[in-house]
């Protein structure tokens, strides 16, 4: 039988591979490329503040409409440097082009009527009919709000399932390492994610909005559930524990025994995944793709990250990180 | 076959049988109940908007009062299924679904409703023009002007020209008084106006003004906009008059926002969402397909690994389905593009718990225990791990819904709500449904039909094979 346990090094090794180009998008690119610090996240209108438009030119085709004279009627009318984007629908048979833009400015608090019937008429001016189909503003205050709320609502469920996980193991030994694990994979996977949001966001303009924040907080809690059944497993085999059985062994024969388990439960939110992702319409689109990076990485992070940190914690392994030989921990250092 | 199976059995059949009643029923009623979907705003079209007061002092008895007329405004629009709440201290969100004109009708709840007649010291001021007066020296419609040219920059300008004296004060409207009106002839014929009257002081002021102006202009202006400026032909007895109008739409404006009272502070549009129609019900159209594509494929799945019991299951995950939508109708839960996804995502976890005890299940019956057993032993071993994991999920669906709500967003609060009742309706049908079923089904088990269930003992167990291995 695999031995998942004896390998524990390159799990991690796995991990940061795909952490560390993240991180650096996230945090490295930003500073080489502008020279000042900044998180390499794009925010969308819900934390920035802003207004973004989705119009539609019926009758138009993609050669008709330029996104310079879109942005130029949007900077006549007190919208300096919007973001225009150009796609096409499907309407009935036919292809409409479908535009996207995005301003830095909210609409007007106090007459916002005015001005977005102002930029419609002076659209319809130059490109005929349009018609607009949704119309998101968010003022500073509220958005300024959300960013906070966002950093509260992270640690708010972090702490509450760290003090959950604590309680629930509380007749294992050393209940406290059991959340702490499951915290280290949960930092995992939203690092995981952060990072390719940051990829993403870098090459191919992805937005981190409210959804975006929902889709995290629903990743916590999956790795966290993944978790729990892979621990819950080692409690068990703990309690009923046969004497001379290393910790080490009865770590890998909890993962493997719940491997199917796993597995399988991984697979059938993948096809709900991937169904949405198919069939759930455009504004979804990311907040499933980033779900299912997330989920992916929460199942990793729960078999060979949470559980391997036990066996590391139950040897003190870091006491050997830093010394001379052979650190790879391929021999537990001493016997539990 | 035990009693208390069939008592299990009775449960769910009258539990499902609700449930579809509820979901299929012709009247779409249910105990007096209206059980249609609620759908969001992204799936129906309309707007909501998040209304910021710009009064520093307000209070938030004030606040409060001020939804109410904000309320009772929306009510006025005859629209259905209307959302008016206060959201932390100084903002108000309203949701209007389905609205024809969106921002008229925004325009109409977010307006002060503060009517106010001046003098105008003989001028005709134009309809639209807006006035600084001595009841409202800074309107917030003079103080913020946006730039027309790209060029201009946007600056707080201090408002200039004439402070004008007010006759009346606001306060002091009668709104029992404001009523539908029709003005009486003259030179336009009838047009529609708005009746009301005013109290105490300025009824008294009013009259006292009319009475030695005779013949003079005098302006109406509602929230520091003139509304029209007509001349004084009589004195206005009692200080009561009526406002004329060119169009009927101005004058249900007018009359909605006197008729409910004036706000007690001032708001301003902090965050709007407008969705049309037709985008939202294409969201409709393609939800629909992802959520039936996503529980064949869960379920054919299910029945596949697993045979009979993931036969069961996917019934299950049936009753699971019914009974979450009844919910949804019965509550009313509002439906939105991420509630749908959230619904969709706990199919997932609805099957999660079968497969833990399905898992538990083989492993048992490998061990040599006998299929009632390892059935028995199978639900009882995986109970502390489904228990766990789904509290840590209610925990972090409590703590999304929480934040949804200081985000003045709906669409977090659907995803919590429906990812909620998802693992608790999931706990009952992946615990209680399952294992009646699967109880019932026991009997049907023999050796020769060990396939059925999906389970052998050819394989070594591997309980052995690690415990040598550790040996």
């Amino acid at each position: 039988m695999e031995n998942l346990v004896r390998h524990r090094y390159w799990w991690f090794a796995i991990s940061l591979l795909v952490i560390v180009p993240g991180l650096y998008f996230l945090l490295l690119n930003p500073l080489i490329t502008t020279g000042s610090f900044a998180i390499g996240l794009r925010p969308s209108i819900d934390f920035s503040g802003g207004s973004m438009w989705d119009l539609r030119f019926p009758g138009k085709t993609a050669a008709d409409v330029t996104t310079g004279a879109i942005a130029d009627i949007f900077a006549k009318n007190g919208f300096e440097g919007a973001q225009v984007q150009l796609s096409s629908v499907d309407v009935n048979g036919t292809a409409i082009v479908e535009v996207l833009v995005r301003t830095k400015v909210a609409l007007s608090s106090t007459d916002p009527n005015s001005q977005t019937t102002a930029v419609i008429n002076a659209l319809k001016a130059t490109f005929g009919d349009v018609t607009r189909e949704q119309l998101e503003s968010v003022g500073p205050t509220v958005s300024q709000e959300s960013t906070r709320s966002a950093i509260i609502a992270v640690f708010g469920a972090s702490l509450a399932i760290l003090l959950y996980l604590t309680w629930a193991f509380r007749l294992a030994p050393h209940p406290v390492r059991y959340g702490v694990c499951a915290l280290i994979a949960m930092l995992h996977d939203v690092l995981l994610v952060l990072g390719v949001a940051a990829i993403l966001g870098t090459f191919f303009g992805l937005e981190v909005d409210a959804l975006f924040l929902t889709a995290l907080l629903t990743i916590l809690s999956f790795s966290v559930h993944d978790t729990i059944v892979v621990f819950d497993r080692i409690r068990e085999n703990l309690i009923n524990r046969r004497s001379g059985e290393l910790f080490d062994d009865i770590v890998n024969h909890s993962v493997v025994q719940t491997l199917p388990r796993s597995i399988n439960t991984q697979i059938t939110t993948l096809f709900t995944l991937t169904a949405l992702l198919l069939f759930g319409g455009q504004s979804i689109r990311n907040f499933i793709a980033i779900l299912l990076i997330g989920l992916i990485s929460g199942t990793y992070s729960s078999i060979f990250n949470a559980a391997q940190l036990l066996v590391v914690w139950e040897h003190r392994e870091w006491r050997n990180w830093f010394r001379r030989g052979n650190p790879d921990g391929d021999q537990p250092a001493i016997p539990a | 076959m035990r009693s208390r199976d069939l008592y299990s059995l009775l449960l769910i059949v009258i539990v499902a049988g609700v449930a579809l009643f509820i979901n299929f029923s012709p009247s779409q009623s249910f105990l007096g109940r209206d059980v249609r979907f609620h759908l969001g705003l992204d799936l129906q079209g309309g707007i909501q908007v998040l209304l910021r007061t710009t009064s520093a002092t307000a209070t938030k008895d004030e606040v409060q009062t001020a939804a109410g007329v904000i309320e009772r405004r929306v009510n006025g629009l005859g629209v259905g299924e209307t959302v008016v709440q206060v959201a932390g201290s100084d903002r108000i969100i309203v949701e209007l679904p389905g609205v024809e004109n969106p921002d008229q009708a925004v325009e109409t709840l977010r307006g002060t409703g503060r009517l106010e007649f001046i003098d105008p010291q003989g001028q005709y001021i134009p309809t639209g023009t807006v006035v600084r007066t001595s009841g409202d020296p800074n309107p917030a419609k003079l103080a913020n002007t946006n730039p027309v040219s790209g060029t201009a920059t946007l600056t707080n300008t201090v408002p200039t020209g004439p402070i004008y004296q007010s006759i009346t004060d606001g306060k002091d409207l009668d709104t029992g008084a404001v009523q539908p009106a029709f003005s009486q002839g003259g030179t336009l014929g009838s047009r529609p106006a708005v009746a009301f009257a005013f109290k105490g002081n300025s009824a008294r002021s009013l009259e006292q003004f009319t009475s030695s102006n005779v013949g003079k202009p005098m302006c109406i202006i509602l929230d520091s906009e003139v509304v029209s400026c007509p001349t004084i032909n009589a004195a206005l007895p009692n200080g009561s008059g009526i406002i004329e109008t060119s169009k009927a739409e101005d004058r249900d404006r007018i009359l909605n926002q006197l008729k409910y009272g004036a706000l007690p502070i001032p708001l301003v549009v902090e965050t709007s969402r407008t969705v049309t129609a037709t985008l939202g019900q294409a969201s409709v159209s393609t939800s629909i397909v992802a959520g039936i594509a996503g529980l064949i494929v869960v379920a054919l799945f299910m029945i596949l690994f697993y045979r009979l019991p993931g036969f069961l299951a996917a019934l299950a995950l049936m009753i699971y389905t019914v009974i979450s939508f009844a919910i949804y109708r019965l509550i009313p839960i509002t439906l939105t593009l991420p509630g749908i996804a959230g619904f969709i995502l706990s199919i997932g976890l609805a099957v999660d718990a079968n497969v833990l005890i399905f898992a538990r299940l083989r492993e048992e019956y490998r061990r040599g225990r006998d299929i009632r057993t390892a059935l028995e032993r199978g639900f009882e071993e995986s109970w502390p791990a489904i228990r766990d994991s789904n509290v840590s999920t209610i925990i972090t669906s409590i703590v999304l819904f929480l934040f949804g709500n200081s985000f003045g967003v709906s669409i977090i609060k659907g995803f919590a709500i429906t990812l909620f009742l998802g693992i608790v309706v999931s706990l009952f049908t992946a615990i209680v449904v399952t294992r009646t079923f699967l109880r019932l089904a026991a009997p049907v088990f023999s050796e020769q039909n060990a396939w059925l269930f999906g389970i052998d003992r050819r394989n070594t167990p591997s309980e052995t094979a690690t415990t040598a291995e550790a040996i």
